[in-house]
């Protein structure tokens, strides 16, 4: 019992980061209609970011975390100026393509600079382990930290957006571009500071993912961005409650399933956990119905 | 022919048909009987429910209630597809051709149904592939040329100006070999010049093809113009219906029309 | 009535693949031939292969697919484990290497069709993490599976060897994350090219055919080609087996050019299916020479660009991202219609007139 407990935890903190990249997509999607393949790889630059300044550097970790927030905030802004934007009205398959050109290259960028060999993150979080029940229940407490900075910004994003003008722009553009924008709201601007968030968000999964699982390589972002893709799109993509729910039951999903039925199977049911819920409900856990008006 | 039985029945007879959208009745008892051969217009402000009587007719949304009798046959509930091969073609309000085809392949992708191979035929170019081609680029080009388009028949349908867009979806309907012709507004987005051309065209196709033709439109002119009967909808619900020159006047309508 | 034109763009897409054929055979005879460019020969044919038959689906049928090597992994299995097999029943290479590219088809069609059944209710990019969804569990499903064979018979497994229990004539045949080795490689250039010449044959003829029509209806406007009598389910289910199978050909073809063939993430993963996405929309949706040349052209530029050693794959990034960008910007697509249309009626009006 105090096993599936532990697994469990873990599997929550998991899905927890999970949730926070999901978002990154989800916000994306949601405001540019557009499936940014290169998010995963922002979260890698962002491992890295935080790796130079508090490992080579030795900077204190908060530091650390703020550096790779800037970093990605800087990069996820520009991609989107540079390779996104003279693309916004054409086609979401060319958007797609010049998505994965991105993560070629950011891949590339950080292979060139930090080599295939994998690199040993230092945790961000050094604080004492939880131990419960008499030390049969032990919850490392980058866990916890981990739990609770998803719940923070889960809170914090959907205030920014239910309470700023920003945030309220942003919803008037992922319901109808064009009304938003005869209505005087900035598309570009709206959409640029919907990457910015989505990439700061992406350092600080970046940050979170890495302490957790201590190995740093160029390709460390690319299958929980995939799988956080997975999650984003379970809760119904476009809706940030989705992300939080899809994440944490991906998470638990892939880390019971490593504990219980097989560690090399793991990532073929969370999939399939996917694929049956599209089949119920062809958007998503919380998606809403798009009829085709005839 | 004998005059008689093609009175009898009629082309379509709807009874009693009724639809609603969360708890909203967009079309509610709605009736129609038209008689083969006519020229019946659906008219009715905005929102009445005209479009929506199309697609419970065309099976694009499934009635509540009521009956729909294609030439005697009850066609109630059957899918779209079915629909069509029971014989009715529609046009749609927002124009849906196949923008990347030729105009050419528009025109024969509906007479799918009509000239067949098989698959396998198709990938070994066996000798019926191209008799069938063959047969399909004739008659294609027939329809075109009933539309003035067969000049254009290599153009991608999405470059051809407007209005022959328009007349292309009804070259395309046509294809199908239907009974009844359902064209929803026609000459939305037309110049009058274009109109009274299309009206022109409209007659035709019923003369030359035996066509039963039951049309939405909001310009009063082509409606008066062609229409023989007409059938008025306001909030979902038939006002009123009969002769053109009589529903015309009818002073409900004309309050419906331009509100109280 | 297009017919003579489509007779001459087609001709010149097999014309291209013949000539490249004789090059490469001329280089090779006059020993102008790297070794390097030798061993790429018959990936570049599978790539191709690859390429048209995703185009299918994605330009076709207008469907997102991100799991096109799913499709080939279940053909490189399913091939190579019927040529190891058969060794003994059937000692004639050749022959086992034909009847595998069959079966290796059939295979991964019929997967395709029953992937295809509940996935093509799905639209976009919904579509697309399914089908990525269900490539990956193909691949990770064989990373487990064991096949073995002794005098009584197959043995499967999900674990390991051992716990097939075979007798001592047992021989394993597919080793779970090991895959499957002592293929026979004999995959050839020559062989990759007419294997490709019959994928464009299958894929340009459906497309200029009455089911061809039927397809392109569908992605281009479904509620009206259902208005005009198309079954929609069909048709999908249709090009999407269809290209499945041809990838699962291509997968055969993969795998009887190595000696060991295994389900890893290089060879099979979603990377792999969005390698394919890459060369077909950079190739032009629909355009079958156009993925023929953007699936040579990029599996050849990495490599050439070899000399460059550590930049080669920033510089191959760089380029696809400024290649997109500058083929998809959506004002030159209309300009380049509209003259187009100009040209050709003007042509036709020509005709006409004299």
């Amino acid at each position: 019992m105090m096993s599936f407990l532990s697994y469990f935890i873990s599997g929550v903190s998991l899905g927890s980061v999970y949730a926070i990249i999901a978002l990154g997509y989800t916000m994306v999607y949601g405001i540019a209609r557009m499936l940014n393949f290169a998010h995963g790889d922002i979260i890698m630059i962002g491992g890295f970011a935080i790796f130079t300044a508090v490992t080579t550097m030795g900077l204190p970790p908060l530091a650390g975390i703020l550096i790779g927030v800037v970093v990605c905030t800087v990069l996820g802004v520009t991609i989107e100026r540079v390779a996104y934007r003279p693309l916004r009205e054409a086609s979401s398959l060319a958007v797609l393509i010049t998505a994965i050109g991105i993560s070629y290259l950011l891949q590339n960028v950080a292979l060139l600079i930090f080599g295939s060999n994998s690199h040993q993150f230092t945790s961000v979080v050094n604080l004492p382990n939880l131990v419960l029940a008499d030390g049969r229940l032990n919850i490392s407490s980058t866990t916890i930290v981990t739990i609770l900075s998803c719940i923070v910004i889960m809170i914090a994003l959907t205030t920014f957006i239910n309470r700023t003008r920003t945030g309220q722009a942003m919803l008037a553009v992922s319901e109808d571009r064009g009304a938003a924008s005869l209505m005087g709201i900035d598309v570009n601007k709206t959409i640029a500071v919907t990457f910015a968030i989505g990439s700061a968000l992406a350092a600080i999964a970046g940050a979170l993912l890495c302490s957790a699982y201590p190995s740093l390589t160029p390709y460390t972002g690319s299958m929980p961005g995939i799988k956080a893709f997975t999650a984003a799109v379970f809760g119904g993509i476009g809706s940030i409650p989705g992300a939080l729910l899809g994440g944490i039951i991906l998470g638990v999903i892939e880390n019971l399933s490593k504990a219980y039925i097989s560690s090399q199977l793991s990532d073929a049911i969370v999939f399939a956990v996917l694929i049956v819920v599209l089949l119920v409900r062809p958007t998503g856990i919380l998606g809403r119905q798009i009829n085709e008006k005839v | 022919m004998a005059t008689s039985e093609v009175k009898n029945t009629p082309m379509l007879e709807v009874k009693n048909l009724s639809i609603s959208f969360g708890g909203l009745k967009a079309v509610d008892s709605f009736n129609v009987v038209i008689e083969k051969g006519q020229l019946y217009g659906l008219i009715g402000p905005n929102g009445a429910g005209k479009t929506t009587v199309f697609n419970l007719l065309t099976g694009v949304y499934k009635p509540n209630t009521g009956t729909i009798l294609l030439d005697g046959e009850n066609i109630t509930g059957r899918k779209t597809i079915e629909i069509n091969q029971d014989g009715i073609a529609r046009t749609f309000q927002n124009i849906r051709l196949f923008k990347e085809l030729s105009v050419l392949d528009n025109v024969k992708t509906a007479l799918h149904n009509h000239h067949r191979y098989s698959t396998l035929e198709g990938i070994l170019r066996l000798p019926k592939f191209y008799k069938v081609e063959k047969e399909m680029d004739a008659r294609a080009l027939e329809l075109l040329k009933v539309f003035d388009l067969d000049q254009q028949w290599n153009y991608k349908a999405s470059n051809l100006p407007y209005g022959k867009q328009r007349k292309l979806e009804i070259a395309r309907a046509l294809a199908t070999d239907p009974k009844l012709l359902l064209l929803d507004e026609p000459a939305a987005g037309m110049n009058p010049n274009e109109t009274a051309e299309l009206m022109e065209t409209i007659r035709f196709v019923r003369d030359e093809f035996d066509m039963t033709i039951l049309l939405i439109e909001h310009d009063m002119k082509l409606v008066s113009g062609i229409c023989e009967k007409l059938t008025v909808l306001n909030f979902g619900q038939v006002l009123t219906q009969g002769d053109t020159s009589d529903v015309l006047n009818d002073k409900r309508v004309i309050t419906a029309y331009l509100g109280e | 009535m297009d017919a003579k034109r489509i007779r001459i763009q087609n001709g010149i897409t097999y014309g291209m693949v013949i000539a490249f054929w004789a090059v490469i055979q001329i280089m090779d005879k006059t020993g102008n031939l790297s070794s390097l460019l030798k061993g790429l020969l018959v990936p570049l044919c599978m790539y191709a292969i690859l390429a048209v038959s995703l185009n299918l689906t994605v330009g076709i049928l207008g469907e997102l697919s991100l799991g096109h090597a799913g499709f080939m992994c279940l053909g490189a299995f399913s091939g190579a484990f019927f040529t190891n097999c058969m060794e003994t029943a059937m000692p004639s290479v050749g022959l086992r290497f034909f009847l595998a590219l069959i079966l290796g088809a059939a295979v991964a069609g019929v997967f395709g069709l029953l992937i295809g059944i509940p996935v093509l209710r799905l639209k976009g990019d919904y579509l697309a993490i399914v089908t990525l969804a269900f490539g990956e569990i193909i691949k990770n499903l064989i990373n487990v599976m064991y096949i073995g064979r002794d005098a009584s018979g197959f043995h499967f497994s999900n674990k390991d060897a051992l716990s097939m229990g075979m007798d001592e004539t047992g021989v394993v045949i597919v080793k779970g994350a090991q895959g499957i080795t002592g293929t026979p490689r004999a995959a050839t250039f020559t062989i990759g090219i007419l294997l490709l010449l019959l994928t464009l044959f299958i894929v340009l003829n459906l497309m200029h055919s009455r089911t061809g029509r039927a397809i392109m209806s569908i992605r281009d406007n479904r509620i009206a080609a259902e208005s005009i009598g198309i079954n929609i389910t069909k048709y999908k289910l249709m090009a999407f087996s269809v290209s499945a199978a041809l990838a699962g050909m291509a997968g055969v073809l993969y795998a009887h050019s190595l000696s060991t063939l295994q389900a890893t993430s290089n060879n099979f993963g979603y990377n792999k299916s969005i390698l394919i996405l890459v060369f077909v929309v950079l190739g032009g949706l629909g355009n079958m020479r156009g993925s023929i040349i953007a699936a040579v052209v990029l599996t050849a530029l990495p490599e050439m660009l070899r000399g460059l050693n550590d930049y080669r794959m920033l510089i191959y990034a760089v380029v696809l991202i400024i290649m997109t960008i500058f083929n998809s910007s959506p004002k030159a697509i209309e300009m380049r219609s509209v003259v187009m249309d100009k040209i050709r009626h003007r042509k036709t009006a020509g005709k006409e007139a004299a």
